[in-house]
């Protein structure tokens, strides 16, 4: 029994069950103090840190696109894609602060906010496609760790260059006075803030956006043939390189929009802003299954619920101090454990549907 | 080598294998005799290579038995295989293509060396004695499948028929009882093909080793196999000795009568 | 997309233009203005310039270089030098336009200096556009001409220039190590002007270097052919002089600089370890393990605990019992952390392990852990190695616990390289299914790698933990793993001697350059791409093992011995 039992599973199978189960308690029983013992937040709250945690992880969906689209053509991890969403809200800081200056924020908020989404999506496909240009294209068919590593260079490089340009300080995107407070609609106030509630809209606009283009558009269909199969899509006469800068150009301009929607949100914006967004959204594509366009979204507003509840909800519990500081590291084991235990993600993996 | 058991070094059982809703292999059961060799035919996606997979234990399989030298051995991982003393070729070759070919024949080696880390670090006389008579056996193999001056050469730098060779040099060097080799004969011209079925036969004659082997092409089992089967779509359609499989009408029709499109293909490809 | 070579006046305008936006690039990014005090000849290039030139330089020289295999040499040349005077209008226009628009709301280093360089020296702007298309379109044409020149030629000169220019760049360095030096005084005088080299030190480089070249390619010099010849016996004893000298040389190197460099040295020391435990991992076992500084910090860390003797002094051994605990905690973590993460494949084991890292600095930085680790103050009052009497306070004497640490490190790795072990991780590099079946058990082999690298971070951060004497968070975040992939990268993945050469020139050099600082992750980064696209191989590829092996057999007959060592610089 126990000898056909070790021969289906290695001990690293035992200790990697142990760890899971031995973290699976410790978010139960801190849930369960937090909850039912301590008591320290009110009903409330919970509520408040949903929303938060959907406004937040709409962002991460948008950036996550961007993952699972080259990733679902090109079998590869656009680690710089973190820098192609921090470029485009970089620039436009500077646009916004002039149209705070002349007023004009305040006097057509609408119009603004399209202005600097479009500036945002400019700037950030043009950084995707000229990366895709200049450093993987060259590359593709190489071994697998050599576009990865060159990703990471190019991630660095321009971090770098955003700050050698743009300065290394913090800098803060102008208030839309139009968006304070709780959202008032239909003549009652909701609980939920106006800036979430249109990040929440303009994100879930942009989805439908996209998976429309993708499932109906001809340039979606032959995005989804070059996934399935390069050299077939290239033998019906599809431009597999256009496809490929299509692809990159659709999840800079994802990125872009997610910037300034990140911008409504937190305000701040840095040269090394868009880093950890980026790992998160790469986990929230893990999450959903990588190359899998619906699984990017869901995978991002769980990754934005969960690193929202978690830190009150999970390690207050467990008597940790200030629990915040540790919200990265919720999303980071969040994504350690799923690609531990169900490395294809939540809805399965690839952009097609065929297995490799 | 290890006392012989049974009279059959290995016996699959029923062996099936799905992927999804295909069924790849089914129903399979082989005997293949000491010393033997021991021939699998059948056109390209008969389920061939996995059967070999299956075998290996690089795939589990979904149903049946694999027995080696009367001892189970289905559903353990491939490197505990080897060890067992099954060893094998790939169909499109696989060899370390940035190590050199002495290299490659002594990672071959490797299931049956000891030196752990400390042995090498502390370079302890075992591990020196052990690395020196694995560098010995592999430069006997290396010339034993004529590959004597190559030895320092990357294996993505040698001839394609070369790499073919290495590849077996490989194999053998984990000193198996049963040798798995993948449509060794595929990609050559008719001569190589000849050189390389003698060899095979050589290998027999010289190193008494049993040999299962794949091929799509009839002719090439036809001189050195003892025990041919033929599958078709995953299942055993014949069985027997190379005339009784040439005169069977099913084969005829099945293999020969695709056989000659499903050919086709495979050189496209 | 036509392959056909072609060369049109479009592709002038083309090449120009690609120079153009690079210069400006550079401008932007800060660089010119950062290194134009850095004099590299007496006071008339300085470091600057030559960065902002230099775009003009290299596209000059590609224009010629792809222009001669379709036109004429003068036609190459004739647009190359147009390449630069296009590059150079781009550079004008922006002296332009900075002047009349403030483009320093946006682009922090438009600044009024950065302006006045651009003006070259001129006073008015009609001269100063001039002069900028002038000197654009000369080097233009210095770049053609190199590529024009023969290769013997052209090699030779870009060995003397590039001798030139690390001469140049270590103006401050030599005069702080031998400034006091009796020998020294009159040889600094005669290279050295008050800013960079003297007309005199900079001609004599420059010849040094091209004979220096042009006589190594002229084939007289030859000595590891000439070793190669001798029998076996003879070879062995030159050899094992060689390492004896070598050894001699290392050993007697602090006395011989002193205090400044020696620093330097340890800590270009400090990435070597790092560098060849990484390699194991990287270069010979093929797992991009993004997260290795963990194992860097654990070792600093756990030295820090155990010996400090401050506010978080806790048993205060000394470092020697501290390090064995070091090096085994890290190698711990390596097969802990490793257990989960091996099953993966390549790039998600990158990302994860990355993760890790990333959860191990958020934790320490955390309040939860301040009481033990101190949280962002770190830990302070670590004190330094000590035997018997002897305390290892200065940089010249913890430069010899890094070099034990080195030999030690290195020595491991190079055996593990050609034994058993070592042939399994490669195995796994090329084909880990293959390797499977070749009898590899995949997840210890993989362990074993993570944790000898591991072991070898966490020797390095102990050392670290006690060349400083405090340690805080900061100093282990991602950088520092990033560091150690591009310094085995660069040096070539899988090479011993490139980890070496890799960490000297990416961790050694940057520290001459003091302005250097900001702009180093941009060039790891730049260089990443860089290597990937033009030499994965990196500087000092991994040998296949056909020469340590052929020194111990004869040659089987049959096979041309192997080239002697390479001639290229
Ligand atoms: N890993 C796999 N996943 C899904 N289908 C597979 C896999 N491996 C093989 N097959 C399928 O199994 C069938 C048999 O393939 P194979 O064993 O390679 O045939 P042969 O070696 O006889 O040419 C084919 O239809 C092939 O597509
Ligand atoms: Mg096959």
């Amino acid at each position: 029994m126990l000898q056909k039992f070790m021969r289906k599973h290695d001990t690293t199978d035992i200790v990697m069950w142990l760890i899971g189960l031995g973290i699976l308690v410790a978010v139960l029983y801190g849930s369960y103090v937090t909850l039912f013992v301590t008591q320290k937040y009110e009903p409330g709250v919970w509520l408040d840190f949903t929303i938060f945690g959907l406004a937040q992880g709409s962002v991460y969906a948008l950036i996550a696109l961007g993952y699972t689209l080259v990733y679902g053509i090109l079998f590869m991890i656009n680690f710089a894609h973190g820098e192609v969403f921090t470029g485009g809200v970089f620039t436009a800081y500077f646009v916004a602060i002039a149209m705070e200056k002349s007023g004009f924020i305040e006097r057509h908020w609408v119009l603004a906010l399209l202005i600097l989404m479009a500036v945002a999506m400019t700037v950030s496909v043009l950084v995707a496609v000229v990366l895709e240009r200049i450093a993987y294209r060259p590359l593709r068919g190489a071994p697998r760790l050599v576009p990865l590593i060159t990703a990471i260079g190019a991630s660095f490089f321009l971090q770098y260059t955003y700050r050698g340009i743009y300065g290394s300080g913090v800098k803060t995107y102008p208030d839309f006075p139009a968006l304070d407070g709780k959202l008032n609609l239909l003549g009652r106030e909701w609980p939920i803030l106006t800036v979430q509630a249109l990040v929440i809209v303009v994100a879930a606009l942009m989805m439908v956006f996209l998976y429309w283009y993708v499932q109906k558009t001809k340039a979606g269909k032959a995005m989804r043939a070059v996934a399935e199969d390069k050299e077939a899509a290239a033998l019906m006469g599809i431009d597999v390189d256009r496809v490929i800068v299509n692809t990159f150009a659709l999840g800079g301009a994802m990125a872009g929009v997610a910037g300034i929607l990140y911008a409504l949100l937190f305000k701040q914006v840095n040269a090394f802003m868009g880093f950890i967004p980026g790992i998160k959204a790469f986990t929230a594509a893990v999450l959903g299954g990588i190359g899998n366009v619906p699984g990017a979204m869901l995978g991002g507003l769980f990754l934005g619920i969960v690193e929202s509840l978690g830190p009150s909800l999970i390690l207050d519990g467990l008597g940790i101090p200030s629990p915040y500081q540790l919200k990265d590291a919720i999303a980071f084991t969040l994504l350690v454990l799923v690609l531990i235990f169900r490395p294809t993600g939540i809805l399965g993996e690839r952009l097609s549907e065929k297995k490799a | 080598m290890a006392e012989t058991k049974s009279e059959f070094i290995l016996e699959t059982v029923n062996v099936t294998k799905q992927f999804g809703g295909l069924t790849a292999v089914k129903d399979l059961s082989i005997q293949v005799p000491q010393k033997s060799i021991y021939s699998v035919i059948g056109p390209n996606g008969a389920g061939k290579t996995t059967f070999f997979n299956c075998i290996t234990g690089f795939y589990k399989v979904t149903e049946g038995d694999i027995i080696l030298d009367g001892e189970s051995i289905v559903g353990l991982r491939p490197d505990i295989i080897v060890k067992k003393g099954i060893s094998r070729t790939y169909q499109n070759i696989r060899l370390f293509q940035n190590l050199t070919a002495l290299e490659n024949v002594m990672v071959g080696h490797h299931p049956r060396m000891k030196a752990g880390w400390f042995g090498a670090v502390f370079n302890t006389p075992g591990t020196r004695r052990e690395e020196a008579e694995t560098r010995k056996l592999a430069m006997d193999l290396l010339e034993f499948v004529g590959l004597k001056g190559y030895e320092y050469e990357l294996a993505t730098n040698l001839p394609y028929g070369q790499q073919r060779r290495l590849e077996i040099a490989r194999a053998l060097a984990s000193e198996p009882k049963l040798l798995l080799l993948d449509e060794p004969t595929a990609g050559m011209n008719p001569s190589e093909t000849e050189e390389m079925t003698e060899f095979i036969d050589n290998l027999r004659k010289e190193l008494g080793i049993t040999v299962l082997l794949i091929e799509h092409d009839m002719r090439v089992v036809m001189t050195i196999s003892d025990i041919i089967t033929v599958l078709d779509y995953g299942q055993k359609i014949a069985e027997g000795k190379p005339e009784e499989v040439r005169a069977n009408p099913r084969v005829i029709e099945a293999y020969l009568g695709r056989g000659a499109a499903t050919q086709h293909e495979a050189q496209a490809a | 997309m036509d392959k056909e070579l072609k060369f049109t006046w479009s592709d002038i305008l083309k090449y120009g233009a690609i120079a153009g936006v690079v210069a400006i690039y550079v401008i932007l990014v800060g660089m010119v203005e950062a290194f134009n005090e850095r004099y590299i000849i007496s006071e008339t290039v300085n470091l600057g310039q030559i960065a902002l030139f230099a775009p003009v330089f290299l596209l000059g020289y590609f224009a010629a270089n792809t222009a001669r295999q379709i036109k004429s040499a003068g036609f190459a040349i004739l647009a190359s030098a147009l390449v630069g005077l296009v590059g150079g209008a781009f550079v004008a226009a922006l002296l332009f336009l900075g002047t009349h628009v403030n483009l320093r709301e946006v682009f922090l280093n438009v600044s009024p200096e950065l302006l006045g360089i651009l003006h070259l020296g001129q006073e008015a702007m009609m001269g100063a556009i001039v002069v900028n298309l002038i000197v654009g379109a000369v080097v233009g044409f210095f770049g053609g001409l190199f590529a024009l020149a023969p290769h013997k030629w052209s090699n030779a000169l870009l060995v003397g220039l590039s001798i030139v220019l690390l001469m140049g760049v270590m103006q401050e360095l030599m005069s702080i190590t031998f400034g006091n030096k009796d020998w020294y005084k009159p040889i600094g005088k005669f290279i050295y002007a008050q800013k960079g080299l003297s007309w005199g030190g900079a001609i004599l480089f420059l010849v040094l270097g091209v004979g220096y070249s042009l006589w190594r390619s002229s084939g007289k010099f030859r000595p590891a052919a000439r070793v190669a010849k001798m029998p076996t016996k003879q070879r062995l004893s030159i050899s094992l002089a060689a390492w004896a000298l070598g050894l001699l040389i290392l050993l007697a190197l602090p006395r011989f600089l002193g205090s400044y460099p020696s620093e330097i040295l340890t800590t270009v020391g400090i990435y070597i370890i790092m560098g060849l435990g990484l390699n194991i991992v990287v270069g010979f076992a093929g797992l991009l393990d993004l997260g290795y500084v963990a194992f860097f910090a654990i070792g600093a860390y756990t030295v820090g605990i155990l010996t400090s003797t401050g506010k978080l002094a806790t048993v205060g051994w000394s470092f020697w019992m501290a390090l064995p605990v070091a090096v085994f905690l890290a190698m711990l973590a390596g097969v802990i952390l490793g257990i989960p993460v091996l099953k993966m494949r390549g790039d998600y084991l990158a990302i994860v392990t990355l993760g890790f890292g990333e959860i191990i600095r958020v934790v320490v930085l955390s309040d939860w852990l301040k009481p033990f680790i101190g949280g962002a103050q770190g830990i302070l009052q670590i004190p330094k190695p000590q035997i018997g009497e002897f305390v290892f306070k200065k940089p010249e004497q913890m430069y010899y616990i890094v070099l034990a640490g080195i030999l030690l490190v290195g020595y491991v790795a190079w055996r593990l390289r050609d034994a058993r072990v070592g042939r399994a991780w490669k195995a796994l590099r090329e084909d880990e299914d293959v390797a499977e079946a070749m009898g590899i058990h995949l997840v210890s082999t993989k362990l074993m790698a993570f944790a000898t690298g591991a072991a070898f971070a966490g020797l390095a951060g102990a050392i670290f933990a006690a060349k400083l004497g405090s340690i805080f968070p900061h100093s282990f975040n991602l950088i520092v793993s990033i560091n150690v992939l591009s310094l085995i990268i660069v040096g070539g993945i899988g090479s011993l001697p490139g980890v070496v050469v890799g960490a000297l020139i990416l961790v050694g050099l940057p520290e001459l350059l003091r302005e250097f600082a900001d702009f180093r992750m941009l060039f790891y980064g730049a260089l990443l791409v860089a290597m990937m696209l033009v030499k994965p191989e990196g500087f000092v590829p991994e040998k296949t093992h056909a020469r340590e092996l052929s020194e111990k057999e004869p040659l089987a007959p049959g096979i041309e011995p192997e080239t002697p060592a390479r001639e290229t610089i």
